[in-house]
This record gives structure tokens, C-alpha cells and sequence, in this order.
């Protein structure tokens, strides 16, 4: 009896995946590819490198790398033991907390801002005591950082909450057996198993801190150099000079695209987990 | 491959259909799509050039006009029944382009002379601008004014935390042009992309001074106090406003550009805080 | 210095209390969903019982209920666990694993390192020891696994079902050597399998709906089985009843006639049981020497060793192929059943 079907054809064998769904999702790419080629389209290659070069441009690169780096370090500090918390333990409205957690998700990243301002700023919750401390987030880098945080955070959290509970709790409970505490086996085993789905998720953190506008817009302030990240200079530059924009808007997706394409070659963006069972 | 035989001919045209009906699908729905862009057109408005006034006007106005417009536009339509004034505001960078992108409107109003020119390099305004408004830089400071600001030489005090606009936009270079005759360096903490950014900063507390123009300070209410310098007179705001060349309905977009520019239409201006030349 | 156990968990309905001598195996067997690898977790403190105590040589690994709620964690017991499947560490080398339990301990890389090596060369492995558990077969990752459970120097050493997942050819020698490091080891080892239990166990305790149904010397239980599960282990016929003075009344009213064991006496409740290879089956009802008769339905057919099983009723007969062909016996046959009433023992129950 010989399988007769054209659809779900792949190169190794039967995927059962049905011919219009190809269709569709070819639909899907073009719809993501294409404006992005539009852009490209658009770059005025005579005017390319000075135009990325200038001070400004640079000053805001440099600054959109670093405190993307510095708010994935705080991702992965405060992260970290969120996914944990959230995908080992059970307490009475955990479920709700979880939500919580995730809500810069789906929120709007300007109400993110004000969110931030009402807690970080001068009057803020914190900031009113932070003021008198001598210490002033608004309009600094710092301000900066945590807005970048503020987006970013769920996007580890949820990568590693996953990961953790893909990878189940039988490893970690031989190894209390055989005598490990509990730190030691967070350092020695459950870290080292989800490693894949911390860096991944690490790696979704830089570029989500890296693409932040909104909540920085709104709580940091514009000043090159020190708060003008590279999406703010794109969205000022298109005021007045569109190749500008269009320049560095080209700029940030090499930047994006290169920190995926990293990740995914060195094995950790793309959530392997080698020898999951080694029965 | 046994799993890679084609399948028989027989089979194929059902298959067909159901790939058409997928492909009908896509078609419907990127018409809809476009169903609601074209329900922003003005090409339903006709006017005729001697008759009564009728159809819709599409007026592209920028941003800092939308409560004197919203007003103007409701007169408008009392005084002539049978029209509907349909209004967008933005920044007037982002109405240029998106008019040379080809958005359908009938009017545009721009809050300064440099985008209005985009627009007339790209001949695609009917006949010369008029400008109908002016509007001036002002001191916004928090009700309690906790940094004692009384004037301009005061923002370049040290511990004041100014805001300003970026010098690439329009508010920001009347700040540029002002503290370049007066004398005055500014050291901003930051330089915003938009008034209204100022102007949240300054409400907020988070600064202790911006500068925006008058008409901001008036329609922010209570929530920031204004401060008028006399230096502001060395940076006006000039309003420009056109007929668009692609309006379908250019009758009534004359019509309603004489509204604006006449006593009516200066009077609302005025009282939210514009000067009229 | 030994181990007490008692503890009580409403949820998997399990309550159950045993001892271990020091240097004694024992093998836990039971159904599926018994409560056996309840028993090893609420040991090993992966669980908390509702209720019970347990003291291993003086160290109270948990005391809870009646007032008092004394909890020691899994790290601090001395109760290495060995489960089914080996769950090496896939990120850690075979002699980082087996160096897992001495670090943790606190000792230091080197003897660490030592003490795993040590431990490969006890279970013939020290030539893997560099190797990923990615890189190891199933009965070398297990191998591998008994070296790093007894390398955590367990008080007490647990295992689940340790040969449950290897092939037919890993587990004789992963059999041999528990035998070997079981020896004078204190020990609880869930199995399937009567070999192992024979093999490995000084005792063994049988588990049923979260109680011990029986408990004692392996031989014996095997040998006089008591509990259902038990003798369905050790492929014994059993049938429960009333001791009476040349055999038993069974519950559902059918005599079988045996021997009494001393400890049997009539009146009371007690169980006889006979091997399946000393039942004949026939197709008319035999007369003559003393000996049991019982009709039965046959309803299942099954090959056991060169032998064919036949079930029926609750009989279980071994006869070889050639009789199974000669009687034409096939499910739904009416047959009888016959057992010299020699060859059936009646214990107490």
C-alpha cells in the first residue's frame, strides 16, 4: 500500500503540514519581510556612512548597546529567581502573580513610562526618598536602564519559567539525595539545565531593551549621549532628515539581527536542551 | 519515497478550489482593509462652484491647533449645512509626509513656514499659503515654580532642571534662536521631540522649567503655570495654512480656510492664546 | 542503630510502618500505584507525610503530627535515591556526576575526584569517566548512577526500580553488581522481579493499597506467599479460607485438601497453596488417590518458559505443548483441574 500525497512533503520525510499552509505562512514572511526591504529601499547608500557616522548617531548607538547590556545583566538578576518562584513553588495567588509579572507584555510602553515616573521620578513612590537621598533617576541613564528593564524583564521571565518547567524537577531532587543544598543545586544543576532558555531568553531581553521607545520617552527624557538611545535619535531625526531615520532604523536591525544570529549559532537562542534524558 | 507520490490527477482540482478559496479569503480581507482607508477619502465630497456647499473637507491641521480647530470646525459645519469637517492632527513633519505619500486631504495647516514649504516645493498646495496665526515661546513651570523661575536668564541658572525641544523640531529651534540673542547658554536635562513631551515633563514635577509655546501653556489648564519673557519676540511662530491641489472639494476647503482666516476664526484663535496677524 | 518508619499520607491513601536492621536489604513489591515509590519518596523527604516519624540510626529524618513537626531536608538525610532511569547530570562529565555526591559533602575537587574514580572502578566503569551520559548506554548510564549514589555514602540506599528500564542484556550484569555492592548494605529496592527480590533482598515486604499486606524473609514469602500479589509473583496458586483438619475450606465454599503446616490450626483463617507445574488438567473427572478435583472454565492460554500456562477459574496449571494439542484445549473448554493434595500446603493468614 503506497501513501498517496503530495502535501507535507519535506526533505526527510512526512512533516503533515497541509500545501496551503505554506501559502499562508509565505504570506506571513512577505507581510514581515517586506516592509523591511522597503526600508532598505530607501536608504540613500551616497549618504549612508556619514550619516551613521556622525556624532550623534554614534553617541546614540553606543549608549543604546550599553544600557541594553546593562538592563539584560538586570533582567537576569532580578529574572531569574522570578522564573524560578513562579514555575516551582505554589502559593495562594501565584496564578494572579504570574499575570502581574507579565502585564509590561501587552502593555503599551508609554503607560510603562508613566508607570515608572509615578514611582522612579522626582514625586514619585520611591523617587520622593531617592530625591532626598541625593540620588536622581529622571533624565539619567539609570532612568534609562530601568525603563529598558521594565519592558525586557517578562520576556526572560517567561523564556526561563518554560524552560524550568520543561525540564521537570528530577534532576534537582536526585541531587538533594545525594546530598546537595539547595543553592548548590540551583548553581550545579538547575542553572546549567535551563541554560539555553536563560541565555534565549537573555538574548530576547538586549533586543527588546534595545528597541525600547516608549517608557524611555516618557521617563528618561531625550539627551545625546545620555538618554537619547538609538530609537529616540531615529524618531528625532525623522523629524527633519528622513534618510537620517532611515539610516539608522537600518542600523538597529543589523544590530538586532546580529545579536539573533549570534545567539542561534552559538546554540543558545534556539532552545536546545542536549541530552534531556539521559536514560 | 512512497510518502512523495504525487497524488492523482483526479484529486487535483479539489485541491484547487480549496487553495482559491483560501486565496478569496486574503482578497476580502485586504479589501476591507482598504474599505476603511478609503472611508477617510474626501472623494465622496462634491461641491459645485456656484451652489450651496456640501460634501466632506479633510483638514490636515498640526497638533497644537486641534482645540481652536475642533471649535472653528464646528461652526463651520453649523454655517454650512450638508458639510462635514473631518480633522487629523499630528506633528506637521509627519502631516507632510504623509501628504507627499499621497494622503487625501483638502486643507493643511502647518505650525511652521519651513514644513508648509515641503509642501509647496512639492507642488502640492493650491496657490499661496496665508498665515493665519503666530504663536510665541513661554516659560511652563509647576504650579509651586519650587525653583523660583521668573525669566529666561533664570533657566540657564545651575540646579534648574530645564526641558527643551530637540533643536530638529520646530519648538526647539525657537529655543535655539532665542538663547542665541539673548546671550544665554542653556544646558537642558533633556531635549524632548515634541512639545507635549516638554509639557509632561514640566506637569509631572520631573522638571523644574521647559519652554513651549503660549497657546500649550493656556490649554494645559492648572497643571503648569506660565511664564512670558519678552525675549520670546525674537522667535515667532508663524501658522501657515493652504488649500490642497488633490482636494476633490476645493469650494468648501476655500470656504473653511476663510473661516479660519477670518474675524471667526481669529477670535477663537485668540482666545486660545494664538496671535493673529 | 537502625531505621524506623512510620508514616501516614491521606491523599495516596498510604499508611505504612516497617524497620530495617543495619546492613539489611529489602525488597518492596507491589501493584502498580501500591505506594511504593510513595514510601521511597516520603523516605528520601521529595515528600511530607501527613502524619509519622522516621529515625535513621538517631537522626529523625521527620516527625510530624501528634504536636510535634520535626523536618529534616532531603540533603541532610543520607538517603541517596536511584531511580529508574539513571538522570545523570547532562551537562556534567560521568566522573563529575559520580564526583557530585563527595562535593556537595563539602570535600574537596581532588578527593572528590578520587572517591569518583574509586567508585567507577567498584561498578567497572573508569573508563567512561570522561565521557558525556549523552555518549553512555542505558545499562552504562545506570552503572554509572549506582556509582554516584554510593559514592554520596548513603545511611541508607533507595532504589526505584533500578533494572525496570535496561534491555534484556543489561540487566544481569547491572543484577550481579547490586548483588555485590547490596551486600551488608542497608537498603530499600522497589522490584518487579522475583530473581532480583531472591537475589538481592534479605527480606521482603509487599505492598497493597498503600498497606503492607506481607512481610518477611524473602524465601518465605516467595515460598508461602499470603497476600494475592505476592503469590502471583512467585507464580503459586493461593487460595484463602478456613483452616480445616486436612486442608482448607475456601471462601467461596470449595474444599482443598493438603498438608497443614504446624503453625496452621483449624478454625482459623488461613491460605493453601500449590505450584502451577503440579496441577494436571483433564477432560473427565479423574478418581482414585486423594486429590483435588476442581472444575473450571478455561479462559486464558499463555506460554510460560517451554511450558503453557493455562488459566482458569482462579487456577493456574503449567502443562507442556504437547497436552495443550492432545486435550485441544482452548479457552471457554470446560476442564478439570487436579492437584494431589501432597503437593498443596495450608500456612495461617
Amino acid at each position: 500500500m503506497v501513501v498517496v500525497h503530495t502535501a507535507g512533503r519535506s526533505r526527510t520525510g512526512y512533516s503533515g503540514i497541509p500545501a496551503w499552509v505554506f501559502v499562508i505562512a509565505a504570506v506571513g514572511a512577505a507581510f514581515v519581510l517586506l516592509p523591511l526591504a522597503a526600508m532598505v529601499a530607501r536608504v540613500n547608500w551616497a549618504q549612508f556612512l556619514p550619516l551613521i557616522t556622525s556624532e550623534a548617531s554614534l553617541d546614540a548607538l553606543w549608549l543604546s548597546i550599553r544600557t541594553s547590556a546593562a538592563s539584560t545583566v538586570l533582567c537576569v538578576v532580578l529574572g531569574v529567581p522570578m522564573a524560578l518562584v513562579l514555575a516551582r513553588s505554589e502559593f495562594p495567588g501565584q496564578r494572579l502573580l504570574r499575570s502581574l509579572a507579565l502585564l509590561p507584555l501587552v502593555l503599551p510602553p508609554v503607560v510603562g513610562g508613566i508607570a515608572l515616573l509615578y514611582t522612579f521620578g522626582r514625586q514619585g513612590l520611591l523617587g520622593r526618598y531617592l530625591e532626598f537621598a541625593g540620588i536622581q533617576i529622571a533624565f539619567s541613564t539609570t532612568a534609562v536602564v530601568l525603563a529598558q528593564t521594565f519592558v525586557a524583564l517578562p520576556f526572560l521571565v517567561v523564556s526561563l519559567e518554560g524552560a524550568v518547567r520543561t525540564a521537570g524537577h528530577r534532576y534537582e531532587a536526585v541531587a538533594a539525595t545525594l546530598g546537595a543544598r539547595p543553592s548548590t543545586v540551583l548553581r550545579r544543576v538547575t542553572l546549567p539545565l535551563v541554560l539555553p532558555g536563560l541565555a534565549s531568553g537573555a538574548v530576547l531581553s538586549f533586543a527588546r531593551s534595545l528597541g525600547e521607545f516608549g517608557a524611555t520617552l516618557t521617563f528618561a527624557g531625550s539627551l545625546q549621549g545620555v538618554t537619547r538611545t538609538l530609537p529616540l535619535e531615529i524618531y528625532l531625526q525623522r523629524e527633519t532628515d528622513a534618510d537620517a531615520a532611515v539610516a539608522l532604523s537600518l542600523v538597529l536591525v543589523a544590530v538586532a539581527v546580529a545579536v539573533i544570529g549570534l545567539s542561534i549559532r552559538s546554540g543558545i537562542g534556539s532552545g536546545r536542551r542536549d541530552g534531556a534524558l539521559a536514560a | 519515497m512512497i510518502f512523495a507520490s504525487r497524488k492523482p490527477a483526479a484529486r487535483r482540482p479539489f485541491r484547487a478550489a480549496r487553495l482559491s478559496a483560501v486565496v478569496g479569503v486574503l482578497a476580502i480581507t485586504t479589501a476591507a482593509l482598504a474599505g476603511c482607508a478609503g472611508a477617510q477619502s474626501s472623494g465622496t465630497a462634491s461641491g459645485s462652484s456656484t451652489g450651496q456647499l456640501s460634501g466632506t473637507v479633510t483638514v490636515f491641521a498640526a497638533a497644537s491647533l486641534k482645540a481652536s480647530f475642533t471649535e472653528i470646525a464646528s461652526k463651520f459645519e453649523a454655517a454650512n449645512p450638508g458639510t462635514k469637517v473631518k480633522l487629523s492632527f499630528a506633528g506637521s513633519s509627519d502631516l507632510v509626509t504623509q501628504l507627499t505619500q499621497g494622503a487625501p486631504a483638502d486643507v493643511f495647516a502647518s505650525a511652521d513656514t519651513t514644513n508648509m514649504k515641503k509642501l509647496t516645493d512639492a507642488s502640492l498646495a493650491e496657490g499661496q499659503p496665508v498665515n493665519f496665526a503666530t504663536n510665541v515661546l513661554t516659560i511652563a513651570v509647576p504650579p509651586s515654580n519650587t525653583a523660583g523661575v521668573s525669566g529666561f536668564r533664570d533657566l540657564a541658572k545651575p540646579g534648574v532642571r530645564l526641558v527643551v525641544c530637540a533643536p530638529k523640531v520646530p519648538c526647539g529651534a525657537a529655543t535655539q534662536s532665542v538663547a542665541k540673542s539673548t546671550g544665554t547658554t542653556l544646558a537642558p536635562v533633556s531635549e524632548e521631540s515634541s512639545v507635549t513631551d516638554v509639557l509632561g515633563k514640566v506637569s509631572s514635577g520631573e522638571a523644574d522649567a521647559g519652554l513651549v509655546y503660549v497657546t500649550d501653556v493656556k490649554s494645559a489648564g492648572d497643571k503648569v503655570k506660565g511664564i512670558a519673557f519678552p525675549e520670546s519676540s525674537n522667535a515667532v511662530n508663524t501658522y501657515p495654512i493652504v488649500a490642497l491641489r488633490a482636494s476633490k472639494n476645493k469650494d468648501a476647503a476655500k470656504a473653511f480656510i476663510a473661516m479660519v482666516t477670518g474675524s471667526e476664526g481669529r477670535q477663537v484663535l485668540q482666545s486660545a492664546g494664538f496671535g493673529v496677524p | 542503630m537502625s531505621f524506623e518508619f512510620s508514616a501516614r499520607l491521606e491523599e495516596r491513601a498510604f499508611d505504612v510502618s516497617l524497620e530495617l536492621a543495619p546492613g539489611e536489604t529489602v525488597a518492596i513489591l507491589g501493584p502498580n500505584g501500591a505506594g511504593k515509590s510513595t514510601l521511597l519518596s516520603l523516605i528520601a523527604g521529595l515528600l511530607r507525610p501527613d502524619a509519622g516519624r522516621a529515625v535513621l540510626d538517631g537522626k529523625v529524618l521527620f516527625d510530624v503530627g501528634s504536636g510535634s513537626s520535626d523536618w529534616r531536608p532531603p540533603h541532610r538525610r543520607g538517603t541517596a535515591l536511584l531511580a529508574q532511569e539513571a538522570l545523570l547530570f547532562p551537562h556534567l562529565s560521568v566522573v563529575d556526576n559520580v564526583a557530585f555526591g563527595p562535593r556537595s559533602a563539602g570535600n574537596s575537587r581532588k578527593s572528590s575526584r578520587d572517591a569518583a574514580l574509586h567508585w567507577l572502578g567498584e561498578v567497572g566503569a573508569v573508563e567512561l569517566a570522561e565521557r558525556r551520559p549523552a555518549e553512555l548506554s542505558g545499562g552504562q548510564a545506570q552503572r554509572v548512577a549506582v556509582a554516584r549514589a554510593l559514592a554520596a555514602d548513603p545511611e541508607l540506599l533507595l532504589l526505584d526500580e533500578p533494572m525496570a528500564a535496561l534491555d534484556v542484556h543489561a540487566a544481569p550484569m547491572l543484577r550481579s553488581l547490586f548483588k555485590r555492592v547490596l551486600a551488608g548494605r542497608r537498603a530499600l529496592i522497589i522490584t518487579h522481579g522475583v530473581v532480583d527480590a531472591l537475589t538481592l533482598a534479605d527480606r521482603v515486604v509487599v505492598l497493597e493499597e498503600g498497606r503492607i499486606a506481607e512481610v518477611g524473609p524473602t524465601r518465605q514469602v516467595l515460598e508461602q506467599p499470603r497476600s494475592h500479589f505476592a503469590a502471583g509473583l512467585a507464580g503459586l496458586n493461593l487460595h484463602t479460607g478456613v483452616v480445616v483438619s486436612d486442608g482448607l475450606r475456601g471462601a467461596d465454599g470449595l474444599h482443598v485438601a493438603g498438608h497443614l503446616d504446624p503453625e496452621a490450626v483449624p478454625g482459623q483463617a488461613g491460605v493453601a497453596v500449590f505450584p502451577p507445574s503440579a496441577v494436571s488438567i483433564f477432560l473427565e473427572a479423574p478418581h482414585g488417590s486423594p486429590r483435588n478435583v476442581f472444575p473450571a472454565v478455561i479462559h486464558h492460554l499463555e506460554p510460560h518458559g517451554d511450558q503453557i500456562r493455562v488459566r482458569a477459574g482462579g487456577f493456574m496449571a503449567d502443562v507442556t505443548p504437547a497436552a495443550v494439542a492432545d486435550l485441544a484445549l482452548e479457552p471457554g473448554l470446560r476442564a478439570f483441574f487436579v492437584v494431589k493434595s501432597a503437593s498443596v500446603a495450608v500456612y495461617p493468614a
